[in-house]
């Protein structure tokens, strides 16, 4: 049993929507009939795209400005919504998914669903399935308020797959003033350095933690990581320390990785941690304590100190 | 100026947690502790209060059983009062119904800022900051990861995938701090005698006048169907180094062709 009509939040750039927008296309075409896309902004630049993934129609938001996109989609999207009744709405869980959802929660007097990794459709309802206690539970919510139902999916859910669709129709949605709620404006975007493999699609990734001690020694998981061909990566024990960016993070409040080999450095292993990355195919593990959680999900875990190990290792790799 | 910080007080993560199975929500029977993610707002609005030259910081809380000894944990950090919302009708309450309590409580007090933490560390939502600005009419600003308050004005850096972005905002507004932005300190002895002397006003739902049908599980309005336990990944090989462990990482890389 199907769907009649979801929509997706897609977001995108001039080059096209993200992946976790397509990687929601996916999934949204295995339970509804039809799959249309608000998009708060670029809604014509990713109209190929989401077309080649199974969209019908991408309502683009016209007249974004400066403003924050998730009090202004939201506004957009209530009258949106009344106007097409779609019987759920998908969002990814970025930050400004999670405002725009937010916000429309209040506007349409619905609760919404977060931290999905599924869904399914059960006697039409949308029953969502949730991680719980570190990923050790899952939790299955039905969907129980009126259409539609509002979703929250994290990254990595689905595999992203054309549908050898052509490009999606592009309708214009006029923006609705969200009033007073609207005054914050974006005066200035800074972009994060962005060089080599990339943690969200690399297939290698070189973490470090709280054991490496100092932040000095996190140069030896950028060399690893170098040497691998690989994207580097962080707990949130040493992203909150301030020794590498927040973009770095794996995790709950991090980026969800899931490739085909981790390779932990000093990290424990905390629920907040692995919750991002015991996805992953493979995962190696170097921690001074044997007791440590990390080992619980490691295929090959080293008990033994990373200022040791990680030289040896760098140095076996070079000497091929 | 006036800041208000919302506060969690939940289990404490170090104990293994349960569901209540009849609704599938988080047992919260047990002794509840200050979120550490709330810790840095409250550490947030203290500093912005003493960069404004002095200001008044007040707690806002929702907790069963009328619950506050995690408030008292940030009224030690240094917080001036607190507000406190108990009520049997909220238990099982979701992220919009607590938005719905938590907005009602703050707009009695006025306040010039409102802060919270990006996320709890049990429920983690993501969402109840958003709402509450949502309830209130207000803008929100999520993700804050440096707040500066100049001429009645919030300049708020957000953090993005992508990097930030720099946000202006005229207050009133709803900031949530991102964790690890400020270093929260630690309550001192005299802070902790303190904080067992300042005012908690504790209040129910009809005192704020909200129905209590909107709250609590049935105005969640979702229904668990399931829990099952996750699949586990099989144990892998644990060697504990004897100074050629790199060589077992080598071979599992080879065998894997990632080298």
């Amino acid at each position: 049993m199907t769907l009649a009509q979801i929509l997706l939040f897609a977001e995108g750039d001039a080059d096209g929507a993200s992946g976790l927008t397509l990687e929601l296309a996916a999934k949204a075409r295995t339970l509804a009939d039809t799959v249309n896309a608000f998009a708060p902004a670029h809604g014509e630049a990713m109209a190929a795209e989401l077309g080649a993934h199974g969209v019908s129609t991408v309502y683009a938001l016209e007249g974004l400005g400066d403003g924050l996109v998730g009090v202004h989609a939201a506004a957009a999207l209530a009258g949106h919504i009344e106007a097409t009744s779609p019987d759920a709405v998908f969002f990814g869980q970025t930050t400004d998914g999670r405002d725009t959802a937010a916000r429309l929660a209040v506007l349409a007097d619905r609760p919404v669903s977060t931290n999905n990794v599924g869904a399914e459709v059960v006697d039409g309802a949308l029953v969502t399935e949730e991680p719980i206690f570190g990923g050790t539970q899952n939790i299955f919510t039905a969907y129980r308020a009126p259409a539609p139902a509002l979703a929250v999916f994290r990254p990595k859910s689905f595999e992203a797959e054309p549908s050898g669709g052509g490009a999606a129709a592009v309708e214009s949605v006029a923006a609705i003033d969200p009033g007073e709620a609207g005054r914050a404006t974006v005066t200035g975007r800074h972009a994060e350095e962005r060089s080599g493999p990339q943690l969200d699609d690399a297939a290698v990734v070189v973490s470090g933690g709280r054991g490496l001690g100092q932040s000095e020694a996190y140069s030896m998981v950028d060399e690893l990581a170098g040497l691998l061909g690989a994207a580097s990566g962080a707990s949130r024990a040493i992203v909150d320390a301030g020794w590498v960016p927040y973009a770095k993070q794996v995790g709950q409040t991090g980026k969800v990785v899931k490739p085909s080999v981790y390779i932990a450095c000093g990290i424990s292993g905390a629920t907040q941690h692995l919750v991002g990355m015991k996805g992953s195919k493979n995962i190696v593990a170097i921690n001074k304590d044997p007791e440590a959680p990390i080992f619980g999900v490691a295929d090959l875990g080293i008990v033994g100190d990373v200022h040791k190990v990680m030289p040896a290792l760098i140095e076996a790799l070079k000497s091929r | 100026m006036k800041v208000v910080v919302c506060v969690k007080q939940i289990p404490d993560p170090a104990i293994p947690g349960e569901l209540v199975p009849e609704t599938g929500t988080l047992n919260r029977d047990d002794k509840l502790i200050l979120d550490e993610s709330d810790s840095y707002g409250v550490e947030m609005a203290l500093q912005l209060a003493e960069a404004a030259g002095g200001g008044q910081v007040s707690l806002v809380s929702m907790a069963p059983r009328s619950e506050t000894s995690g408030l008292r944990t940030a009224l030690a950090m240094g917080a001036d009062d607190a507000v406190l919302i108990s009520d049997d009708a909220l238990a099982g309450s979701d992220a919009l119904g607590t938005a719905k309590v938590l907005g009602a409580a703050i707009a009695e007090l006025e306040a010039d800022l409102v802060l919270a933490g990006v996320e709890s560390s049990d429920g983690y939502t993501g969402t109840v900051p958003e709402m509450i600005a949502g309830v209130m009419g207000l803008p929100s600003i999520t993700f804050a990861k440096q707040i500066e308050i100049a001429d009645g004005v919030a300049s708020v850096q957000r953090q993005t995938e992508a990097g930030y972005d720099q946000v202006e905002c005229a207050l009133p507004a709803v900031v949530s701090v991102t964790a690890g932005v400020v270093e929260p300190r630690y309550p001192s002895f005299k802070g902790i005698m303190a904080a067992k002397k300042k005012p908690v006003d504790s209040k129910d739902l009809a005192v704020l006048g909200i129905d209590a049908a909107a709250v609590g599980v049935a105005g969640a309005r979702q229904e668990t169907v399931e829990v099952t336990d996750a699949p586990e990944r099989e144990a892998g090989e644990i060697i504990t180094d004897e100074g050629d462990a790199h060589a077992n990482i080598v071979e599992f890389l080879t065998e894997l062709k990632v080298i």
